[in-house]
């Protein structure tokens, strides 16, 4: 589904000191349908950047990222046309980002009915299946109706994953899907992962917390000085 | 054609230009040509415009955005270029070298504009559901029972109320008024609509209204929307793509996530970075 390759990217900064900041050194991974790889690894180790340079957000300096999309046709996201690239996010492929960005004014329920509804669902089924998801993972019903701004860390991480599974993605990026969640919300989205993945999509997701990444990855490495390295 | 706009080469200059600065490798100074002082408001710029898309034009005060708007809503011509509309002739002419009298037909029932000024978009003096109603009689409509209902309609989804429709727009806030404006430029359904700088000036709480407004015509009409500013929060809020635009050209264009995340260019580094 995702073949990465010799992935690289150096930031360079224009602004204030002229800088070439090095993030990620020929990575390279692959990723089958039904499966689910981490990237482990501390802080500041290109985890994050890693996912990014998939969805685009950041530009890769060099190397290929090949998806294999539903239409039957392998892309290379490195250097897609960026109606393609939004036309993957529209349908394809997902981001959890580590911070939710809350679009303002926006209750909560309708934000997560709102990607349903585009994709054709009626109202009434993309609310009911955004009301279940809130369920499962411990969101309740009083929080539906509010603004997500109003929410607490661990709210916002739950509605944040719950956004990028309800279209059920072909490909999921995860950013550190249970940094900031109680055991018992931690299990409920484990679950909710699983469950994706048993229907048949990819996921990459990166982790520092080790337990978690074992309970669902089949596959892992470690990041280490902006290289992936396997786990023994 | 796919796309909703498409734009080739499209140059607003003032002055007659020289071998020089005709020259489009050849650097300015500023957007301005160190030989013969032509000015280059908007310099040879090429972009597309997607059905129901919404593409966000940063850059700073005097970079050429609202110009570039200006020249393809026709109120500043276009020294040349080329810019061609899926609504009109399938996308095969240009309507940039169409007679005046097309142009008008073009204004009138393909595109919407909202300045940021409103007293450019509105007459001050009318009634606020007349304004939206001169639209609509500019684009053939004659039956005023319809063409009422259809005001009444517009101005009511932009939150105007009801019993204020007949008041003049002079009468009213800043942020009514650029709802007036708004509700005059989608008057028609156009494919495509032109947004100056519409929240600039207006306090918080009534840019969020405004932005909001915004959001809610281009889910229902699904139309696509070119939004120029300078307020980064707007263009990242709204916008699919970005277009970064300094001294009458663009210097970096990509998805707006990628563009506020990783800005490659030193001019949208800075932009960024000045975010506060």
């Amino acid at each position: 589904m995702l073949r990465v390759e010799n992935l690289s990217k150096t930031f360079h900064m224009h602004v204030g000191e002229e800088k070439s900041i090095p993030c990620l050194d020929s990575v390279s991974l692959s990723i089958e349908p039904g499966s689910m790889l981490a990237v482990i690894g501390p802080s500041g180790a290109g985890k994050s950047s890693l996912l990014k340079c998939i969805y685009g957000t950041y530009l890769p300096s060099s190397g290929h990222i090949y998806y294999n999309a539903k239409n039957g046709d392998v892309y290379d996201l490195a250097n897609a046309s960026l109606q393609d690239m939004r036309a993957f996010r529209a349908s394809e492929i997902g981001y959890v980002s580590q911070f939710f960005h809350a679009i303002p004014r926006i209750a909560a329920l309708d934000i997560l009915s709102e990607p349903l509804i585009n994709r054709g669902a009626s109202a009434s089924a993309a609310r009911a299946r955004a009301g279940d998801l809130m369920g499962m993972v411990g969101l309740p019903e009083s929080l539906w109706g509010m603004y997500p701004s109003t929410f607490s860390g661990g709210e916002k991480q739950r509605l944040n994953i719950i956004y990028g599974i309800i279209t059920k993605p072909r490909l999921l990026l995860l950013d550190e899907p249970t940094a900031s969640l109680d055991p018992v919300s931690k299990a409920s989205v484990l679950e909710l992962i699983k469950e994706l993945k048993s229907e048949g999509s990819a996921i990459l997701g990166v982790f520092h917390d080790y337990a978690s990444m074992q309970l669902v990855a089949d596959y892992s490495y470690h990041i280490v000085t902006k290289k992936l390295e396997a786990v023994a | 054609m796919n796309q909703a706009l498409t734009v080739n080469d499209l140059t607003v200059r003032y002055g007659n230009g020289c071998s020089y600065c005709r020259d489009i490798s050849n650097p300015l100074d500023k957007n301005r040509c160190p030989h013969c002082k032509s000015v280059w408001a908007v310099r040879n710029i090429s972009f597309e415009l997607y059905p129901s898309e919404i593409l966000g034009i940063v850059g700073e005060s005097g970079s050429g955005k609202t110009t570039l708007l200006r020249s393809l809503y026709f109120d500043i011509p276009a020294t040349s270029g080329a810019a061609y509309l899926s609504g009109y002739s399938d996308g095969l002419v240009d309507i940039m070298g169409v007679s005046s009298q097309q142009k008008r037909i073009i204004r009138n029932s393909l595109l919407g504009m909202v300045y940021q000024n409103p007293t450019q978009g509105l007459l001050m003096d009318y009634s606020s559901s007349g304004n939206v109603a001169q639209k609509l009689i500019a684009a053939g409509s004659r039956n005023v029972g319809s063409m009422q209902d259809r005001a009444n309609e517009l101005l009511e989804h932009m939150q105007i109320p009801l019993g204020r429709v007949k008041e003049p727009p002079k009468q009213f806030s800043g942020g009514m008024q650029q709802r007036v404006q708004i509700s005059k430029a989608i008057a028609n359904n156009p494919p495509v609509l032109l947004l100056d700088e519409v929240t600039t000036g207006l306090d918080l709480s009534v840019q969020a209204k405004v932005l909001d407004l915004i959001r809610s015509v281009q889910k229902k009409l699904n139309i696509a929307i070119i939004i120029v500013s300078h307020d980064l929060a707007v263009i990242r809020m709204l916008s699919d793509r970005t277009i970064v635009m300094l001294d009458g050209g663009i210097v970096e264009h990509g998805l707006t996530d990628q563009i506020m995340e990783d800005p490659q260019h030193w001019f949208t580094q800075t932009l960024v970075h000045s975010l506060i």
